[in-house]
């Protein structure tokens, strides 16, 4: 059959470039994100992020809610890798500090003691847990040498529990509500988006009406107003779930949105009508063909989501509308450091707000480059 | 624009759900609250405190009384807490709440414009570089974060206290010439906590539009036309660029009032948030009702705002 | 290349003289050299036709002539030496970009119009006020002055009642109008050249003889010189005094209209003269006849009617528009049936209805299967369809839109076949090899994604596509329009080769006399939603019946320039076409 059509066979194949032809969507993908630096940086702090959430117990050198009346609103302590004294070693240890009191105010005043040394050491054993909800084990990435002694990395809190610990417990809480919430909003959102872009009609009209409905409400003070019906008695693990479901209400219209839309323009690709006339079932034309080029998009806008969400997390528990103490999550942290007295003598509480910044900053910058990547295919 | 009755409808449906949600009702935490302080309250007073309230009608009724008295009396119901009128609590507040969101659109329109049009124009530039980085940190940080560390600020390093609205002073005062200059003093901290956020995602905003525009082929047009670069940028890019950022006022006001609930809550404020957010734990439903309902009525004006400003200043969108 | 630097002796009658001109997107080694030392002259009055293939540069040449090319692009090297003002000439290149210098020529001694009229007109300030300030700009009137002047320009440039239209919005005008109002404004201050950037590539061919009859005729009032850009040999032969060809940066040949088009001395302009004569020319005819009297499909008064829109609460109501009115055609099997008209005829929304991409709002489209069975694909059911899909086919007009980036060739070419369930696994693979060989592409082709293809190249693979199911009908629509002048001919003959070899019949849908008439038994012409004409495709290109196609043919430019046919065009302006039966 061929050879009839050698004159035709003169498709000049020259301009293939080294590899770049063989290259999938998502390695196109990678290549284009890569080269955005500030989002490359920033997808590796949010791994850490996840990470340090993920392996809490194991990064905390003591339990979040182990309390010492005797060292409250201690300020942070120093760790110094290298024990000068007698010569140069490695011998980890935190400047100890005493306490006293002013005698007018009674507030503490903590002095650094040159005299003592809390010896730090890697691999410390503390407190008893499971590490990944499996393997029982009471070490820790580094703690105290002597069982017993504290020290505090971030300073402690009014009832003399470990900043540093707390952070890292709330890290948990508050991103993986982030998490939890957007893969709720963006089930909603693909669910509802997709029907109304991909059928369009009647359907659409009610799902766009019902959008842009709870899009006009005013978000804070509806959050407000459902978070206040939450019985204040729940456990923890109810008002999590709770919060979690009151937060994704609201933020799966921005996703609908967005996915409504991809799938209206993508609807009227001319390669998806090509793939109608291949005779491919309405199913295999959303998964095989439609959904590979709006997976990118969704993921850009999901990672762009997931900041909302801890923000919002953030502003409920702090109003003390969220989660509530015993649960630590950032936002009940914050609310700590709602007195003004407290932040005065202890600036450190401000510290899981300054977590709460870098994991928004950098899931957002994430997000961008994702999003500037989504379309390998664009010029 | 009259699908703004029906969209009213459905909030004042939605609000009436969210008030009526919380378990029990203002009889209950108030005995709640009663008891705590070791007084008991018994059967009898609280099926009294009920009928006299309403709240031992039927779920409809009870919005259908409260629905005509706002509509028919202009009569938003009674707070239980305060004892007094929800209206006569509102109105000041309400006010203050306005003035607020209005000054801190007009200080965001006044930061993102120019810095919009600067960063699209000198694209890639530091100047760049430093606003976006500032923008996506503005974005970044809680607004109530901002609130708390302003105030730690002012007490730490400048001895001043930026809670409130007014001086002691003027706090309960009738209003007075000094009294508007004492809230003067104090409106520039919110606004600058409010501000921020807005302004941020609004620079974005601008820039990106403009850099839609400037490479437009219009703009090339009139480029060969002979027309100077400083007027081509004024007349044509920002002029069209101009319009999403004008009808910004439709979510950017809504958002303020919103998002002025949570700072207002931390800097105590006397607006509508920290009133809410009271009136919200003590289940004072109308109280609280009345408040949401007119925070998603003002949301309702700023998207007519943003419509009819769109309209005047499109004539696209005029002729369609 | 040529050299025409030192030929020419500083002449009277030079205008423009761009010599060794350089410019480069970006730097260094990676620097883009959109324009690669390239020299010209342009004469008093006369017009100058710079024509290439998209990316030759001719644009970037021409818009750095007025130091407006859009950044990275840069002024390199050369020298741009204009001699409107005086004698001793004005080296343009040396000019400060944003200077008063260059300012005073832009709009004032040269002035430009560009392709897209819709989006080189602001679309929020009226079309007065753009003249307006170009009149304001370089002379010495006030506003009331520059206003009757603008509108004067209107008139001149044949827009109705300028008084009103003066006051209107770009887009209130159509696409010709528009147009009309760019060269008025460009107009205004009585520029000494006209510099036209495709200024007729947008629009219909009707539309275009319009505009290049009137450009031809502004330039003998006024005396100007035209610089005109274009990638149309047939535009080129209707206006060109000179005639520059560019490729890759260069400029290859340059001469008199006549010696280019008859003496060409470079391979290149050859092949692109060629290839435009070649489609002036039936390859249809010169191959066997495989049309056959067995009718394979009968379309019995397809109608497409789009309901008005409602207005919002009492608002305006658009009337409902028909996008086809009772349209009745046969085809027969093994013919090639052509579906030629403007933008906006119906010709796309016919072949859309015919494969069902959309639904007709009537009539019926009666479709005898291979197996002999007749099927009404106007109301088929989701069943059917498919069967039916195997059999017919489409290729479309955008290579670039037609294949999922994200799928490898062999995945494309496959998937028919493989929902089908006529292939799968390596069997799938060897028919799709098979299927690229077809087509004159290498097995290498199959693991690749599309981004690594040429257009022309991508226009194989989506016929690959349409012939996996062994088709016996394939609809184009546009399937060359996207693809340079020296790819169609070749993308054509590909097509006719397989009829001969896979007994095909073909409905091709376009805009193009010349595709139709090189491919084409019969062709059905459509005006306005109906279909005006049906005929022999040698007599409608030659000579029609009706009114419509008379316009039609005569607006399309001719490959002669001696025979400067659109000048001498008929014109045709009914409202309401009368049918022919």
């Amino acid at each position: 059959m061929s050879e009839t059509n050698k004159t035709d066979a003169t498709v000049n194949m020259a301009n293939l470039r080294g590899g770049v032809e063989y290259a999938s969507q998502w390695r196109l993908m990678w290549d284009r994100f890569r080269k955005h630096r500030l989002a490359l940086v920033s997808m590796f702090i949010v791994l850490a992020f996840y990470s340090i959430a993920l392996i809490a117990e194991f990064l905390a050198p003591f339990a979040p809610d182990e309390a010492d009346a005797k060292k409250v609103f201690h300020p942070p302590q120093m760790i110094h890798l290298f024990d000068t004294t007698n010569g140069f070693k490695f011998a980890p240890y935190a400047e100890a500090y005493t306490l006293t009191r002013d005698p007018e105010t009674l507030a503490p005043i903590y002095v650094l003691d040159k005299e003592h040394k809390v010896a730090v050491t890697m691999f410390a054993h503390g407190f008893k847990y499971n590490f990944l909800g499996l393997i029982p084990t009471d070490i820790h990435l580094f703690g105290p040498k002597t069982h017993g002694e504290t020290f505090f990395v971030f300073g402690s809190d009014r009832n003399g529990r470990d900043m540093f610990s707390r952070i890292i417990y709330g890290a948990r809480f508050t991103l993986s509500l982030g998490l939890i919430g957007v893969t709720l909003s963006v089930t909603i959102g693909i669910m509802l988006g997709g029907v109304s872009g991909y059928y369009g009609g009647k359907i659409d009209w009610v799902i766009q009406r019902l959008v842009e409905y709870i899009l006009s409400l005013p978000t804070i003070p509806i959050w407000l107003a459902l978070a206040a019906a939450l019985p204040k008695n729940w456990p923890p693990h109810l008002q999590y779930m709770a919060v979690t479901v009151i937060i994704s209400l609201i933020g799966w219209t921005h996703l609908a949105r967005v996915i409504r839309g991809r799938f209206l323009s993508m609807r009227g690709e001319v390669f998806v009508i090509a793939a109608k006339l291949d005779g491919c079932s309405e199913a295999r034309v959303i998964f095989r063909h439609m959904l590979p080029s709006l997976a990118s998009h969704i993921i850009a806008a999901v990672t762009l989501a997931i900041p909302s969400m801890v923000l919002a997390e953030t502003s409920l528990s702090f109003l003390g509308l969220g989660l509530q103490p015993p649960a630590i999550s950032w936002g009940v942290l914050l609310k700590e450091a709602q007195n003004i007295r407290s932040i005065s003598a202890a600036p450190w509480l401000f510290l899981p707000g300054a977590a709460v910044v870098m994991a928004v900053l950098s899931l957002n910058f994430m997000g961008d480059g994702l999003r500037d990547a989504a379309d390998p295919y664009s010029h | 624009m009259l699908s703004a009755i029906p969209f009213m409808f459905m909030v004042s449906l939605t609000v009436f759900i969210l008030i009526q949600l919380p378990p029990g009702d203002f009889v209950d935490s108030y005995a709640a609250s009663l008891s705590a302080s070791g007084e008991v309250i018994d059967a009898a007073t609280m099926a009294d405190m009920r009928h006299r309230f309403g709240l031992d009608q039927n779920i409809l009724m009870q919005y259908f009384q409260w629905m005509s008295g706002i509509i028919l009396h202009g009569d938003f119901g009674y707070s239980f807490e305060w004892n007094s009128p929800v209206s006569a609590l509102l109105w000041e507040r309400m006010g203050l709440t306005l003035i607020l969101s209005i000054c801190t659109l007009m200080l965001t329109w006044m930061i993102a414009l120019p810095i919009g049009i600067y960063s699209a124009v000198r694209r890639y530039s530091i100047g760049d570089y430093f606003f976006t980085l500032v923008g996506f940190v503005g974005l970044a940080v809680p607004q109530f974060l901002l609130a708390l560390v302003m105030m730690f600020a002012g007490v730490k390093y400048f001895g001043i206290d930026v809670t409130g609205l007014f001086s002691q002073d003027y706090a309960n005062a009738p209003w007075s010439w000094d009294r508007v200059v004492d809230l003067l003093k104090h409106l520039w901290i919110p606004m600058i906590i409010l501000g921020t956020a807005s302004s941020a995602s609004l620079i974005r905003i601008m820039r990106a539009n403009l850099i839609d525009q400037l490479y437009m082929p219009y703009v090339v047009t009139a480029r060969a036309k002979g027309l100077s670069e400083t007027k081509l940028l004024l007349k044509y890019p920002v002029r069209i660029a101009l319009n999403p950022f004008v009808s910004s006022i439709g979510w950017i006001l809504p958002n303020l009032i919103s998002g002025a609930v949570i700072t207002s809550i931390v800097l105590n404020l006397q607006t509508v948030g920290p009133q809410l957010y009271q009136s919200l734990l003590s289940q004072d439903i109308y109280l609280s009702g009345a408040i949401l309902l007119l925070i998603c009525l003002l949301t309702v004006v700023g998207m007519l705002i943003s419509d009819i400003l769109l309209v005047l200043l499109d004539p696209r969108i005029r002729f369609e | 290349m040529v050299d025409i630097v030192n030929t020419a002796a500083t002449n009277n009658d030079v205008i423009l003289d761009v010599r060794h001109l350089k410019t480069y997107f970006g730097t260094g080694d990676k620097a883009v050299r959109a324009v690669d030392d390239v020299s010209f002259q342009l004469k008093r009055g006369k017009t100058l036709c710079i024509v290439g293939e998209s990316g030759s540069g001719k644009s970037v040449t021409a818009r750095s002539i007025l130091q407006i090319v859009d950044p990275p692009g840069k002024i390199m090297d050369g020298e741009i030496l204009y001699y409107g003002k005086d004698a001793k000439g004005q080296d343009l290149a040396r000019l400060d970009e944003r200077g008063k210098e260059i300012r005073s020529i832009r709009g004032h001694e040269i002035a430009m119009i560009f392709q897209e009229p819709m989006t080189s007109l602001s679309p929020i300030h009226t079309i007065g006020d753009q003249i307006i300030e170009a009149i304001l700009l370089h002379q010495d009137v006030n506003k009331e002055e520059a206003k009757n002047r603008a509108i004067e320009m209107l008139r001149k440039v044949e827009i109705p009642n300028p008084a009103v239209a003066i006051e209107k919005y770009t887009f209130e005008y159509s696409g010709g109008m528009r147009q009309r109002a760019m060269i008025a404004m460009a107009l205004a201050c009585n520029p000494k050249i006209l510099i036209a950037d495709e200024p007729t590539t947008a629009l219909d061919v009707t539309t275009q003889a319009e505009i290049l009859a009137l450009i031809k005729n502004l330039q003998e009032q006024y005396g100007m010189a035209v610089l005109f850009i274009t990638h149309d040999m047939g535009v080129v032969a209707e206006i060109a005094d000179e005639i520059g060809v560019m490729k890759n940066g260069h400029l290859l040949e340059f001469g008199t209209a006549e010696e280019v088009f008859y003496t060409a001395k470079n391979d290149y302009t050859r092949e692109l003269i060629d290839s435009v004569r070649k489609l002036e020319t039936s390859a249809r005819k010169a191959r066997k006849n495989t049309t056959t009297d067995q009718k394979l499909m009968e379309v019995r008064g397809v109608s497409k009617i789009y309901p008005g829109r409602k207005g919002f609460l009492g608002g305006k109501t658009s009337a409902p528009f028909k996008a086809l009115d009772n349209v009745s055609i046969d085809l027969y099997e093994g013919e090639n049936l052509g579906i030629v008209g403007e933008s906006g005829s119906g010709k796309t929304t016919l072949g859309n209805c015919i494969i069902r991409v959309l639904n007709p709002s009537g009539g019926e489209v009666l479709y005898r299967m291979g197996s002999g069975q007749i099927v009404d694909l106007a109301k088929a059911g989701t069943h059917d369809l498919r069967e039916v899909h195997q059999e017919i086919r489409m290729v479309f007009q955008d290579p670039f839109a037609s294949l999922n980036p994200r799928m490898t060739i062999a995945q494309i070419v496959g998937e028919p076949l493989l929902v089908s369930g006529k292939a799968k696994g390596q069997a799938l693979r060897d028919r799709v090899t098979e299927l690229l060989a077809t087509v004159g592409l290498p097995a290498m082709a199959l693991d690749r994604y599309p981004h690594a293809f040429s257009g022309g190249q991508r226009q194989r693979i989506g016929i690959a596509r349409a012939l996996a199911c062994n088709p016996r009908l394939i609809i184009a629509d546009e399937a060359t329009s996207a693809l340079d002048v020296t790819l169609r001919s070749q993308i054509l003959d590909l097509l006719l080769d397989l009829q001969e070899k896979l007994n095909l019949s073909f409905i091709l849908v376009s805009h193009d006399i010349g595709v139709i008439r090189y491919f084409c038994d019969r062709v059905a012409v459509m005006y306005k939603g109906q279909l005006v004409e049906v005929g022999e495709a040698e007599k409608i290109c030659s000579a029609p019946d009706h009114a419509y196609t008379k316009a039609l043919i005569s607006a399309v430019p001719g490959t002669h320039p001696q025979d400067k046919r659109i000048m001498n065009r008929h014109r045709y302006n009914a409202e309401a076409p009368s049918k022919v039966a």
